[in-house]
């Protein structure tokens, strides 16, 4: 195999109801970063029904050339149409690097396409750079110039590995959502359009959709949110939120909260932070009442500033806390509300 | 009909955690458990096994003390046990580790086969699908609820905001979350059953069709550069004040951040 003749930084764009998932903006930034390393350019592939018009945005966020496969066949996302446009993209352009990202959607694509093409996957990664494969040098063995290489975590957070794919191409990563920076949105920018169609024949790999069921849900996207007022088991209770929803509302903020909560009924699954639920990193972060389970430490430390309120001066949250707090949260909280909002009013 | 779930033994990386004193993992006190996730695959299993009646067996692919995950299963209701364990095949990333099992399977007679979604020691959440791919058989990932019709299955499948109901035909590939069910106990009996099942044990040699280079570490596409464990940021400041105290603390703090 010929890997020299593999050029560029491709990333997936996932959309959904034709509307583009930010994780698309994300890795087109991350790209972009990658691309300029290499002296190479960013193309994103955009795939599904009635979609060609949404390539500007994808040109505006900093895409250099857009690929776009449209077909009826890919209007929802189902596993096998998706691998065959984009293992069909990547045969015909080989590209050096594919980002998907690591949506419930990606981490499905991800490995059927990368096991169709035969390269490596790597999964979940929070930081991509460019560099020497072994990093130091190792006597006998080349060392590779130009390599993707890919950090994610493992063991629930416990340790994190660097991974490269120094054989095969793509290399191919699926990354975390909310972890990549967007560039600034150049409004105006039209893209560089390429339509590409491989055909799409139904076989036995092709699953029938009975039913979409959507969830109803007016919330904001915590992973979006600047201000996390976040709860954990030791809030007590589904009613006793009403003190977070308070400071959240003082502050400009958004409610979310640990697994225990969710486990517990009192919050719903789209606002929990963590390993099993979303990766956040806001301006500031409240951990109120929450231990801080190293799963739930995964999906929240990257956060610029961490505040956390919790009775028991041992929990784990306080290591990684700019500002702790030990003591009650029923107490305290009314107390800060009422002064963030009145510091507010003075502004 | 015939299921084949795969399953694999890892580390509880939940609750048995203990850090040493310079703060990194001590795995040499972590004990090891059936991966959450495929212990839902296999209740799943056990349950279409209950209602159409179903002859269910367990995979697996590790060191010879993974035979104790597969006498795990059994003890709950599967009928057979299948060990994959070669030297050739250590260090194996997902590729490797997904010809493997698809080499395996290659020799076994399934209408259905259920992996966990991912492994709680690797998080990729990529074997199944790559499972799948090698066989050519549809997948159906992050299943969250699992029914049987005529020669398909019917499955609800999880995405961020929606579900999606969805049928394919069998063969097929099926990827469990925890949240599936609430998977049974082992019962006395089981556990007897477990004690003499006779665990079938296969090397490289009973694989059909897989390249070695397909295989093991030398067969895996993607390499380590570098492990660690996590640094961590330091801890800031930790007070303890009375509540009116604590609040001007965090108060403070937040104005000297200019976030108020």
């Amino acid at each position: 195999m010929g890997l020299e003749e593999y050029k560029g930084v491709y990333v997936f764009a996932q959309q959904v109801d034709n509307v583009i998932n930010s994780i698309a903006f994300e890795l087109i930034g991350k790209g972009k970063d990658l691309a300029e390393a290499l002296g190479t350019q960013v193309t994103a592939v955009l795939v599904g029904s009635g979609v060609k018009n949404l390539a500007d945005e994808l040109a505006e966020y900093g895409a250099d050339k857009v690929i776009v496969v449209d077909d009826p066949e890919l209007k929802e996302y189902r596993t096998e149409p998706y691998a065959h446009a984009l293992s069909s993209v990547i045969e015909k352009y080989k590209p050096e690097i594919m980002l998907v990202g690591a949506t419930a959607i990606g981490r499905d694509l991800g490995p059927r396409v990368s096991a169709r093409i035969h390269t490596g996957l790597t999964a979940d990664c929070t930081q991509l750079e460019i560099g020497d494969f072994p990093i130091n040098p190792v006597p006998g063995k080349e060392t590779k110039h130009n390599q993707l290489l890919m950090t994610r975590p493992a063991f629930g957070g416990n340790t994190i590995a660097t991974i490269a794919c120094p054989d095969f191409r793509p290399q191919m990563a699926t990354v975390r959502p909310g972890v990549m920076q967007k560039r600034e949105k150049q409004a105006g920018v039209k893209a560089n359009v390429e339509e590409f169609n491989p055909g799409f024949t139904p076989d036995n790999k092709y699953v029938e959709i009975l039913e979409i069921v959507k969830a109803v849900t007016d919330t904001v996207d915590i992973m979006d949110a600047k201000i996390l007022v976040s709860g954990g088991r030791g809030v007590g209770s589904a009613e006793n939120f009403k003190l977070l929803e308070d400071l959240a509302e003082a502050i400009g903020g958004t409610v979310s909260c640990s697994r225990a909560v969710v486990d517990a009924g009192w919050k719903p699954k789209d606002l929990q932070v963590g390993q099993t639920g979303k990766t956040v990193r806001p301006h500031v972060y409240f951990a109120i009442g929450i231990s801080g389970a190293i799963q739930h430490i995964a999906g929240m430390e990257e956060s610029d500033i961490i505040v956390a309120i919790n009775k028991d001066e041992t929990a784990p949250i306080f290591s990684v806390a700019d500002y702790g707090v030990v003591g009650d949260l029923n107490k305290i909280l009314p107390v800060l509300t009422e002064q963030i909002k009145a510091a507010r009013a003075a502004n | 009909m015939k299921i084949v779930v795969c399953i694999k033994q890892v580390p509880d990386t939940k609750g048995g955690v203990k850090f040493n004193p310079d703060g990194t993992l001590d795995r040499a006190s972590m004990m090891t458990i059936m991966n959450p996730d495929d212990k839902a695959g296999l209740e799943a299993a056990l349950r279409l096994k209950d209602e159409y009646g179903a002859e269910v067996t367990v995979l697996t692919m590790g060191l010879p003390k993974a035979e104790e995950v597969l006498r795990e299963a059994i003890a709950m209701g599967a009928d057979k046990g299948v060990l994959v364990t070669d030297r050739v095949l250590g260090g194996a990333d997902t590729w490797a580790t997904s010809q493997t099992l698809a080499g395996a399977l290659r020799n076994m007679e399934y209408d259905l086969i259920i992996t966990g979604r991912q492994a709680i020691d690797g998080d990729t959440a990529q074997v199944g699908p790559q499972i799948s791919e090698h066989l050519n058989i549809p997948v159906i990932s992050y299943a969250q609820n699992l029914k049987v019709e005529g020669d398909s299955v019917i499955v609800e499948r999880q995405f961020d905001d929606r579900y999606h109901v969805l049928k394919a035909k069998m063969p097929c590939l099926i990827t469990a979350l925890a949240e599936l069910n609430e998977p049974r106990y082992m019962t006395p009996g089981g556990i007897f059953d477990a004690y003499k099942a006779e665990i079938t044990v296969w090397g490289r040699a009973d694989l059909k069709d897989v390249e070695d280079s397909n295989l093991g570490l030398k067969g895996s596409p993607t390499q380590i550069a570098k492990a660690s464990d996590k640094v961590r940021k330091g801890s800031g400041e930790v007070v303890t004040l009375d509540p009116a105290e604590a609040a001007s603390y965090i108060t403070g703090k937040l104005a000297e951040k200019h976030v108020i």
